[in-house]
């Protein structure tokens, strides 16, 4: 009688639909169209080769730091497929892949890492938020951004990335917490890459699964296989659906793993084995997803080549792109956007600033 | 002796200090197995355990309010912010906690805690990674606040820090990190917290820097002198508390200043100076006082950071504004 279990009334699964062979459950595939089943491909090769080629020019002292993406594709664009231009789309330091997704222009994703603050400007109808750094800190913005959609009367959604480290930091819990209050329309989409640049998930926290922390919080929550865009899709998909009908937050545990480097000023070696890393190499989302079209005759090998071409030449053209706009910057730039009106004091600044560079 | 970069001299200050007192503790993210994203952690794991040197969560509120709940109960643990730009988390704790915690307690307990962080641009960094927001700190009576500019000030300035019975914020401008080597005696050497420094006498002009910014500022000393211009620079050190006497008696005998500061112009540490000489040195003063600084702008993405940082040409410009 006085120590009974309680019943949390809730539970946590994990779901996986492509093996890493690229068999499917067929009960479990989701319907979409061949045209979306190419274009998730599309976009993840476009941004694995996009990736490679910002490490290739970072190296070459062309771009500044970054955080490569490699390994976390599925878990990105199968999370941004089932939303719409108008869902609020709320980025960390890694998404490119989901930026690719909402046809970010590659040319500003450049212009970024070469340290201009044009590349931060979000694509002209897309409900996108910049890139935001300090760990965890934009997970409330999502929130908000839920809640606001709701009291308008829309049916938007909003969802936000952030890793396994992030769900250490304070902000994370405050807005997970907040959300399940008021029952807001946000999708919490966390990509356990196993790392958070040298500490292992283990020893971020002695939960067994980062999933299992919606229990707390009263949402529902799912951990699903990262590298399976069809799993991402449809756990992402579901969670939207029940948003837009008022059911409330979800939170998604991918379990998923940083192929590459933490950021570019990063040495892993230091930290993990090059087994661990072959390991995942193996279960990476890629070739699984190609492995599945094939066998849905969605794709073949002279496809897979062609696009291979095409998205060569449009990383070139956005390279050519993005150093017409890098030639001779403007310094005083550095002045814009402060504020909607600049202060006197500011304004008098610039003007001592530009007789200063203009020989005055 | 040996000829140490900044980031070497650190790692020789944390690990002598460890070796001598064995309530000493160092933790944060990446200090322990990474040996801290810019290495000044390095090698510590290895030498005092996993106990001593803790690879901590990514939480910037408990490493600051665990390393206060530390400090009281008798140990000095040394936290780590990985960058200046993610301590914010940790501000409530110094401002609510470790500031207030000898006074709240009326001298029952203390708080002495360092709390390491990169700052300060010149790297070609991300966001956040590039500003000086020393003041914030500074601001905050209970906190001391000190920032080296080179090995070996670097090495003792943070062992005093370590040594200090009150909580101390130390910026390490990482900008300098490896730009230089330095001659830093083997045995144990300290500064004392709160006393700028001498680093050229002169009778002409007074110039103040501090971090990254006295480097090009003793090159704007150099270039003047070769004009026959001779200047005094001080190296501040302590942000807070201030040794404005240093600064104000070097006014009193040159008559004209400029203050060197990366962080913006509004309400910097320059702002708090002049207050100082106007009240400690304005009678001596033979032109208006005259700072060199960041404007007062979000530091821009590194394609045009040099734009905003301050250079030896700037601070030459204003002296001779000062000189006139
Ligand atoms: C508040 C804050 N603290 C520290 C950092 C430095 N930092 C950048 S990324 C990172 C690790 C993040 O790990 P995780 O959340 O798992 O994301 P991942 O990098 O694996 O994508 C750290 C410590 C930061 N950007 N922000
Ligand atoms: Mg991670």
């Amino acid at each position: 009688m006085p120590r009974t279990e309680i019943d949390l009334q809730q539970t946590i699964s994990f779901l996986s639909i492509l093996d890493e062979e690229g068999n499917a459950d067929e009960e479990l595939v989701p319907y979409l169209d061949d045209d979306t089943l190419r274009r998730l491909f599309r976009v993840m090769l476009l941004s694995r080769r996009f990736d490679e080629r910002l490490l290739q020019l970072q190296r070459q002292g062309r771009l500044g730091t970054f955080a490569p993406v490699k390994g976390q594709e599925a878990a990105q664009v199968g999370a941004m497929a089932p939303l719409r231009r108008t869902d609020w789309f709320v980025p960390s330091f890694r998404e490119t892949a989901a930026a690719l997704w909402r046809d970010t222009p590659l040319s500003g994703l450049l212009l970024y890492n070469a340290g201009f603050n044009e590349g931060g400007l979000p694509p002209e109808g897309n409900n996108d938020l910049p890139i935001a750094i300090p760990v965890a800190t934009q997970v409330p913005h999502a929130v908000g951004l839920g809640y606001s959609a709701r009291a308008q009367g829309k049916d938007d959604v909003a969802i936000v990335f952030f890793g396994d480290g992030a769900t250490s930091e304070g902000d994370f819990h405050e807005a997970i917490n907040f959300s399940g209050v008021f029952s807001t329309p946000t999708i919490f989409l966390c990509q356990n890459n196993q790392w958070a640049i040298s500490v292992p998930r283990e020893k971020q926290t002695h939960s067994r699964t980062l999933a299992q922390k919606a229990i707390a919080y009263g949402i529902p929550g799912i951990q699903v296989d990262g590298n399976d865009v069809l799993a991402v899709y449809v756990a992402t998909a579901e969670a939207a659906e029940r948003a837009r009908a008022g059911g409330g937050p979800t939170f998604i545990e991918c379990i998923t793993y940083r192929l590459s480097l933490h950021t570019t000023a990063d040495d892993p070696t230091r930290y993990r084995s090059e087994e661990e890393v072959q390991a995942w190499e193996r279960k990476e989302p890629l070739i699984r997803f190609r492995r599945y079209l094939e066998s849905r005759g969605l794709l073949s090998e002279q496809e897979v080549e062609r696009l291979e071409q095409e998205i060569k030449e449009e990383i070139a053209q956005a390279w050519e792109e993005a150093q017409m706009q890098m030639e001779n910057p403007d310094p005083s730039v550095m002045f814009e956007h402060i504020y909607a009106e600049s202060p006197d004091y500011l304004k008098a600044q610039r003007d001592a600033f530009q007789k200063e560079i203009g020989g005055g | 002796m040996a000829k140490l970069t900044m980031a070497k001299a650190l790692n020789l200050a944390l690990a002598q200090e460890m070796e001598r007192d064995k309530s000493v503790y160092v933790m944060g993210e990446d200090v322990g197995r990474d040996g801290g994203v810019f290495r000044i952690t390095e090698g510590l794991i290895d030498r005092f355990g996993e106990v001593r040197v803790m690879d901590t969560p990514l939480a910037e509120s408990a490493i600051v309010g665990v390393g206060i709940g530390m400090a009281v109960a008798g140990l000095k643990p040394i936290c780590e912010i990985q960058f200046s730009g993610f301590s914010y988390m940790g501000i409530d704790q110094l401002e609510s906690h470790a500031a207030r915690m000898r006074w709240r307690s009326r001298g029952r307990w203390s708080v002495p805690m360092v709390v390491r962080a990169p700052y300060g641009g010149g790297v070609r960094a991300l966001e956040h990674h590039s500003e000086s927001k020393e003041v914030f700190y500074a601001h905050t009576p209970g906190l001391k606040m000190v920032i080296p500019s080179g090995p070996r000030n670097a090495r003792a300035l943070l062992v005093s820090a370590i040594r200090d019975p009150d909580p101390v914020v130390f910026f390490e401008p990482k900008a300098i990190y490896r730009a230089f080597r330095e001659e830093v005696p083997d045995e144990e050497e300290t500064l004392p917290l709160g006393k700028a420094r001498i680093v050229r006498e002169g009778g002409d002009i007074t110039l103040v820097a501090y971090g990254a910014m006295l480097r090009p500022t003793l090159e704007a000393a150099e270039q003047l002198a070769g004009d026959g211009i001779d200047p005094e620079v001080i190296d501040l050190l302590t942000i807070s508390p201030m040794d404005d006497e240093t600064i104000a008696a070097s006014v009193r005998k040159n008559g004209r200043v400029v203050i060197v500061h990366e962080a913006q112009r509004s309400f910097g540490a320059g702002a708090e100076i002049f207050a100082r000489l106007n009240e400690k040195a304005f009678w001596y003063l033979e032109a208006p006082m005259e700072r060199v600084t960041g404007y007062d702008v979000i530091v821009p993405f590194f394609a045009r950071e040099k734009a905003y940082l301050p250079d030896a040409e700037r601070i030459v410009h204003a002296a001779r504004r000062a000189l006139q």
